[in-house]
């Protein structure tokens, strides 16, 4: 790895620790959740009704750390903050572990 | 831009799907070939970067939020193909572990931010860009593939959005997304007009002059074209 590669990741590492003002700016600014991302409690409340279709599927997947939140929406923000953190670390290693074995799958096939 | 579960019927979800497959399977035998010890660090921290800076919620005040997605600038340094891999990956780690975006959305989430973004990011560069090799026209370059990449993938996915009530409704109830295409497209393409698509052209536009400056011979969107 060059230096200027080193160098970045340093920065995505300090991206990722500047990572809560993506949690600070919308509660400050008021705004809600992004447009066509609501739940369906927030549907109920828009439009009146949830689409049947949309209550079966909604919430057929777990996902282990929802909303990059290892507590939930009434936690602390130390525990909101410190989770998005957390989030944006493990995401920086999966993507780097991911796209290495990509490569080397890759590599090995083209020899 | 995240369609979460629910949102789209599978006679939607399914063929993008299978649209995303085929771009994926053709991206993969193209970033084989251009596979270079040097640039494969550059894989993992493209795929990181587009990852946290999807993580940086933008707010319009007492409204919505969005957010940049990177698949512009990986576009211009590692080339449209290499992004399509990159991002998507990014975005299914995001819908598997973090439950951002939908499981049976993956297809069409990966379509709009890591198919269609990237490929129109680069063409805008391009056409924008024409023969500078520096100056106003390359930066101008750089912001407008951000801005206009973006805004590319969420006219898409309003579309994506707009077309259900129509093609999936019972007793005239939509089943799934609500909103037709007369709200969708303008919600969707205003919000990213007006700030989102700003934010995209901005990163697209410093990380750019920052491998200009530090990594010049690897950036693919000015290696390309003599």
């Amino acid at each position: 790895m060059s230096s200027f590669q080193k160098k970045l990741l340093v920065i995505l590492a300090i991206l990722a620790v500047l990572s809560p003002i993506g949690i600070i700016l919308p509660e400050q600014f008021k705004a809600g959740d992004a447009w066509g991302e609501w739940s369906t409690d927030t549907i109920r409340e828009l439009v009146g009704f949830i689409p049947e279709k949309m209550k079966e599927t909604a919430d057929l997947w777990k996902a282990p750390i929802a909303d990059y939140n290892l507590g939930d929406e009434k936690s602390s923000f130390a525990v909101q903050a410190l989770s998005y953190i957390l989030s944006g670390a493990i995401g920086i290693v999966l993507c780097v572990l991911i796209l290495f074995g990509i490569s080397k799958l890759l590599e090995k096939k083209s020899e | 831009m995240h369609i979460p579960d629910g949102y789209l019927s599978p006679q939607t979800y399914v063929p993008l799907y299978a649209a995303f497959a085929g771009f994926m399977a053709v991206a993969l035998k193209k970033v084989r070939r251009t596979l270079s010890a040097r640039n494969i660090p550059y894989l993992g921290m493209a795929a990181a970067f587009s990852f946290l800076i999807m993580m940086f919620n933008v707010p319009i005040p007492g409204g919505t939020t969005g957010h940049a997605v990177g698949a512009s600038i990986v576009a211009l340094v590692l080339g449209p193909w290499t992004a399509v891999v990159a991002v998507s990956v990014a975005l299914i780690i995001q819908a598997f572990l973090f439950g951002d975006g939908g499981i049976t959305a993956i297809g069409a989430n990966c379509f709009n931010m890591a198919v269609v973004m990237p490929f129109v990011s680069i063409a805008v560069f391009k056409i924008v860009r024409w023969k500078a090799s520096g100056g106003w026209r390359v930066y101008l370059a750089a912001f407008l593939s951000g801005y206009i990449g973006l805004l590319a993938a969420a006219i898409v996915t309003a579309v994506e959005f707009g077309i259900q009530p129509l093609i999936a409704s019972a007793d005239g109830k939509p089943l799934y997304a609500p909103y037709g295409m007369e709200i969708a497209l303008p919600a969707m393409a205003i919000e990213h007009l007006v700030l989102f698509g700003v934010i995209e052209g901005l990163v697209t536009l410093l990380v750019l002059m920052y491998f200009m400056k530090n990594d010049r011979d690897s950036v693919y969107a000015l290696r390309e074209v003599k």
